[in-house]
């Protein structure tokens, strides 16, 4: 890791120096007077607010507890933390003053009013391909939020890195401007979901690794990352879940945070849901489109035929534990787990997620399962009216780590997790206090 | 401060959100019909509903509730005549009766998913509600006869 980062430091300082020889800071787009709500028609600001739900822009410009999009947030980047920007259209502390041109240049280029090159935390790298119209919208949508006057921490990236010219370096390795292009061989629902997933969603921002500069790494798209300590799993069919993500689980896990042959959604997925995708003024058609292009991307047509199957096999094993049996670790899942996770029949109830068609018990590392097992989930993750006790006091390392082995060796056909109660602890020590 | 609705009334609750349901509805909230058993989720004395599902309240934070449904024994049915609390009665299921309002709450969720159980249904829903006067023969007798007169539409025996 040591090693690693001081690669980055000397690589990222070489680029620095290139970017300051080529190119220099851009210019500042002169201050407007606060642009008068008035002016916006409700056409345009009705649209700027389904976009900016389905980019869920608040998750990033909103401090827990804190007025939306007021900035505040704190987005964790291997380099430091990086506060999300107060965007309510206060003159002095957010964008009153940014005229359509300097949003745009923003959301297309990276660069701020002020001229100085923004951090890619924040995704310009996708909204390069929005549409000048949906600028516009979502210009107009925020505009005419109420002001709210806030200032965000400062930044935690620390020197040399925070030097706003290194940005241009990084801008000219990692960063294509333009719009987005429209696949003519794909559906208009097709090319509506893509549209929203990469331009708008950012669905790589958190689902595609990156490389050690932070850039997403292009080869691999959608292949799965690691994003506060959860995995945000392959959307690929290098997916390992026993069913297929086809069009119809999709839709259902992206409006309601639930798909009952995968579970539920949790930790950095929550806001995409919540204060987006799951929000009655998304119309389902948006929803619907991001659901056609990912079950494309995963080839879930191909395996769709198996869902029955798949499905009979995993509920099959769902009453493993339940009998007399002298396995320890079946004990342990019966007097914690069972009676909420049983089921019996062809098909799980939505209200018992089935461990053996869960994505976290599938996944090529077991982090996902031990942060449910430790943290439970509470009504405000993931989907509404859906919460788990926390196991974090009730058991110790070796005993979750017992329990995930358990689960992997007799409800999934994954070859076992390592070094299991390691990662339990690693887990552990990064919970929230309250925990 | 967390909001939440209990037995169908609107809470708000000074505990800090890390505090367990269970001493929130128990010590601030004066319902004492749910029961500290273990204390680490592992004996379902301290089962309540959350959202309809049987929860074990006693490793649930207070603000892992925050705007859901609560329910307690004192909230199954509006006269304490839940068909399981009736055939509770009727079959005389209880000896020392500290673990019943949690075998109670966990039944009345089997019998929402699984309106006819099988033995093995009761036995894998029923698991994590320890009785330690072993009325166990009892529990799945009275379990068995709601389920038959709440088929039948007879609600309060």
């Amino acid at each position: 890791m040591i090693r690693r980062s001081a690669i980055a430091v000397i690589v990222v300082a070489f680029l620095g120096l290139l970017g300051f020889v080529f190119l220099s800071r851009r210019p500042a787009i002169a201050p407007i007077e606060r642009p008068n709500p008035a002016s916006f028609t409700a056409e345009s600001i009705a649209k700027g607010e389904v976009l900016s739900a389905v980019g869920h822009c608040v998750s990033c410009h909103t401090r827990p507890g804190g007025q939306p999009f007021a900035g505040g947030y704190g987005v964790n980047t291997p380099f430091g933390i990086i506060y999300g920007s107060n965007i309510t259209p206060d003159p002095k502390t957010g964008i009153g003053l940014w005229s359509l041109e300097a949003f745009a240049r923003a959301m297309h280029e990276g660069v701020s009013q002020d001229g100085s090159h923004l951090f890619a935390a924040f995704p310009y790298n996708a909204y390069t391909e929005l549409s000048d119209d949906d600028v516009t919208a979502l210009y107009a949508y925020l505009m005419t939020r109420p002001p709210v006057s806030a200032t965000v921490p400062r930044n935690t990236i620390p020197f040399p890195l925070n030097i706003s010219s290194l940005q241009e370096g990084w801008k000219i390795l990692f960063f294509r401007s333009g719009r987005y292009r429209t696949d003519p061989a794909k559906s208009a629902e097709w090319n509506r979901g893509a549209y929203l997933a990469e331009a708008l969603s950012d669905c790589g921002g958190c689902h595609t690794p990156r490389n050690a500069l932070g850039a997403e790494k292009v080869r691999e798209t959608y292949a799965g990352a690691v994003i506060d300590n959860w995995i945000a799993p392959a959307l690929t069919e290098a997916n390992p879940s026993p069913v297929a993500w086809t069009q119809e689980e999709l839709f259902s896990y992206l409006r309601t945070g639930v798909g009952r042959m995968h579970g539920a959604a949790g930790a950095t997925m929550t806001p995409v849901i919540r204060e987006g995708l799951a929000l009655s003024v998304v119309p389902d058609s948006d929803v619907r489109a991001i659901a056609i292009y990912f079950s494309d991307i995963d080839h879930a047509g191909a395996r769709e035929s198996d869902v029955g199957a798949a499905t009979r096999g995993a509920v099959e094993t769902s009453s493993l534990g339940s009998g007399q049996e002298y396995d320890p670790d079946a004990n342990l899942y019966a007097a914690a787990c069972l009676s909420c996770h049983y089921n019996t029949g062809t098909v799980p109830l939505a209200a018992r997620p089935e461990l053996a068609l869960s994505s976290a018990l599938t996944l090529p590392e077991p982090t996902n399962f031990i942060q449910v097992v430790l943290q439970g989930v509470s009504n405000t993750d993931g989907a509404l009216g859906l919460v788990m006790p926390a196991y974090a006091s009730s058991f110790t390392d070796a005993e979750v780590a017992r329990l995930a082995a358990y689960l992997r060796r007799t409800r999934t056909t994954r070859p076992p997790w390592t070094d299991l109660e390691n990662k339990v602890s690693a887990v552990r020590r990064e919970l929230p206090a309250s925990h | 401060m967390t909001t939440f609705n209990l037995n169908g009334r609107s809470v708000s609750v000074h505990s800090p959100d890390d505090a367990p349901l269970l001493w929130v509805i128990r010590d601030e909230l004066g319902l004492i019909g749910t029961k500290f058993g273990c204390g680490i989720g592992l004996c379902g004395a301290c089962t309540v509903h959350v959202e309809g599902r049987a929860t074990r309240s006693c490793i649930t934070a207070v603000g892992a509730v925050a705007g859901a449904n609560v329910t307690t024994i004192e909230g199954l049915d509006p006269e304490g005549r839940h068909p399981l609390q009736t055939t509770w009665i009727e079959l005389q299921v209880p000896q020392c009766g500290y673990c019943q309002s949690g075998q109670i709450m966990q039944a009345a969720t089997l019998l929402k998913d699984y309106p006819n159980p099988t033995d093995q249904d009761i036995n894998a829903v029923m698991a994590g509600s320890l009785c330690r006067c072993m009325t166990y023969l009892r529990i799945r007798k009275a379990i068995k006869l709601a389920a038959s007169r709440m088929r039948e539409g007879v609600n309060h025996g």
